[in-house]
């Protein structure tokens, strides 16, 4: 009888192991079904660039399909539910799908909805979302008549997917303010739970100091609770306001409520793996790969791409009966765009913070790490071609998929003695 | 890992001071960490730690504030009272367990 993989998702992940998967699994012994809610695969790194007019929409989401290879039956529906004990997902209007296993690679999306007063009478008026495609237009649409007042980019809570994008927008409003000649009259704001910039120190110390020097005040460890749209101000649980005239936030992120609805979800819905085999730590026939799971890793599709990597070959071992010998290390690397045509580049995984250095050949590059230079801007920009064209049909990416201390310097000096209070 | 003595107990702490080993803790301990924060530990206050200690054991993992509220029952505004500016890196501090993740 034949074999059935199921993958719930079509993003990054999804796609990314039906490509490689269906190459390595037999057409006559696997059927491969994967199932999203809709045809429309969006290219979420370029929501970024949405709002400062750099792309537009339709250089940033293509159809699903065209990026699945034949003998892939892609299944357009909304999951209902997961019944791990039965093996079969159900699909909202009754339609059933069994599976031998399965993979749910359903990713994590932002969620208005749980911070009270967000969803009120300012959302989309004064409160804006970038990481949705209708989020990221309106806000461009606001940004075109914004030339005065505060404007504060806010995280609400951690884990949020690609943890580096509210300082990327952050660094492209302050450059596009000074182009538009407004900068002076606007004070820029960054509010965040972390205790800085970003949640490993050594990025943080010198992402914070950019802070600095564009002249943007942060205000850390703020924690909201609500949001007043009376009087446009964010409070926190510990009471401190924060007032804007424009709000850019991420709201909480959360995985797919199915996941919930199966009884598979941790509180923010995420499917608890182990964190090196993404292997379900209950249901043996049950793998998360990329922003579903729970492993304490960026939620980014650079985590997704390395995962994939070492996903597959356990996958087929797995599936032979045999140990899986791959061990995810929670690789990821991120540009970071920090206006005026340059970025950084961070490279790091579960263990090491990410360092300066180089990447990806050791001392020569040609992208520094945790350094501003154009190379990096030009990387990210030419990422966009290479995840349309290389990424999602799961061909080689001529980098490492394990992360390498080669090229890299660890800073010898360290600050003042930290303290769990720090 | 550095070894030290605080009122007695010999602990090994990471370099921020938080413990490494979550079976060198006891309730005694937790009050003489507590104070180390400048905190004084009362009913409500080992309520959270309990369940954090509790969490561990099973997930292996330090809750955050919101799985502390959502499934410990204690309500976020309530964990900033009682332990005040950086809850989640205090109860973890007091509770013996390493940082939750989102803050790492």
């Amino acid at each position: 009888m034949q074999k059935r993989l199921l993958v719930l998702g079509a993003g990054t992940a999804g796609t990314m192991i039906a490509n490689k998967l269906r190459r390595r699994l037999d057409v006559g012994t696997w059927d491969i079904t994967i199932v999203d809610r809709d045809d429309v695969h969006p290219y979420q790194p370029g929501y970024l660039f949405l709002p400062f007019g750099t792309y537009s929409p339709k250089q940033v989401t293509r159809s699903r399909h065209r990026f699945l290879p034949d003998h892939v039956d892609f299944v357009i529906g909304e999951v209902d539910v997961i019944d791990p004990a039965a093996s079969k997902v159900t699909l909202v209007g009754g339609r059933e799908l069994p599976y031998d296993y399965l993979v749910i690679a359903s990713g994590t999306s932002p969620r208005p909805d749980q911070t009270p007063g967000m969803l009120g009478a300012e959302w989309r008026r004064s409160i804006f979302d970038f990481f949705t495609l209708d989020g990221s237009m309106a806000l461009a649409e606001a940004l075109r008549h914004f030339d005065h007042g505060r404007l504060v980019v806010h995280i609400a809570d951690m884990p949020i997917k690609c943890p580096v994008a509210p300082l990327e927008f952050t660094f492209l409003a302050d450059a596009w303010l000074r182009k538009q000649g407004l900068r002076d009259r606007v004070e820029l704001v960054y509010v965040t739970p972390l205790p800085g910039a970003f949640t490993k120190p050594i990025a943080s110390e010198r992402l914070g100091s950019m802070l600095d020097d564009r002249k943007i005040v942060v205000e850390a460890d703020f924690l909201v609770e609500h949001i007043d749209p009376e009087t446009k101000t964010l409070v926190s649980y510990d009471e401190r306001e924060i007032p804007f005239d424009l709000l850019v936030t991420i709201p909480i992120n959360m995985g797919a409520d199915f996941v919930a609805r199966s009884g598979l979800g941790d509180e923010l819905n995420y499917v608890a793996v182990d964190k090196h085999t993404l292997l379900s730590k209950v249901w043996p026939n049950i793998f998360a790969v990329g922003d579903a799971s729970d492993i304490p890793a960026s939620k980014a599709g650079s985590v997704a791409h390395f995962a994939v990597d070492i996903f597959v070959d356990n996958f087929l071992e797995h599936v032979a009966g045999k140990p899986m010998t791959g061990s995810f290390d929670g690789h990821a690397n991120c540009f970071i765009e920090s206006g005026d045509g340059k970025g950084l580049l961070i490279d790091f995984n579960y263990d090491t913070e990410p360092l300066p250095g180089s990447y990806p050949v050791p001392y020569i590059g040609p992208m520094k790490l945790l350094k501003e230079t154009r190379a990096n801007h030009l990387g990210k920009l030419a990422f966009r071609w290479i995840y349309w064209n290389i990424l999602l049909p799961g061909r080689r990416m001529p980098v490492p998929t394990l992360m390498s201390m080669a090229g890299k310097t660890v800073p010898t000096t360290t600050s003042s003695t930290p303290s769990p209070t720090d | 890992m550095p070894v030290t003595t605080l009122a007695g107990h010999q602990i090994h702490v990471d370099a921020e001071g938080f413990l490494t080993d979550p079976a060198e803790w006891d309730e005694d301990l937790a009050r003489v960490l507590a104070e180390q924060i400048g905190l004084t530990l009362t009913d409500e206050h080992m309520a959270a730690v309990r369940f954090l200690r509790a969490d561990f054991a099973t997930q292996g993992e330090t809750a955050t504030l919101r799985r502390i509220s959502t499934v410990g029952g204690i309500p976020i505004k309530q964990l900033f009272a009682l332990f005040p500016q950086k809850p989640a890196k205090k109860i973890a501090y007091v509770a013996g367990l390493p940082k939750p993740h989102g803050c790492v």
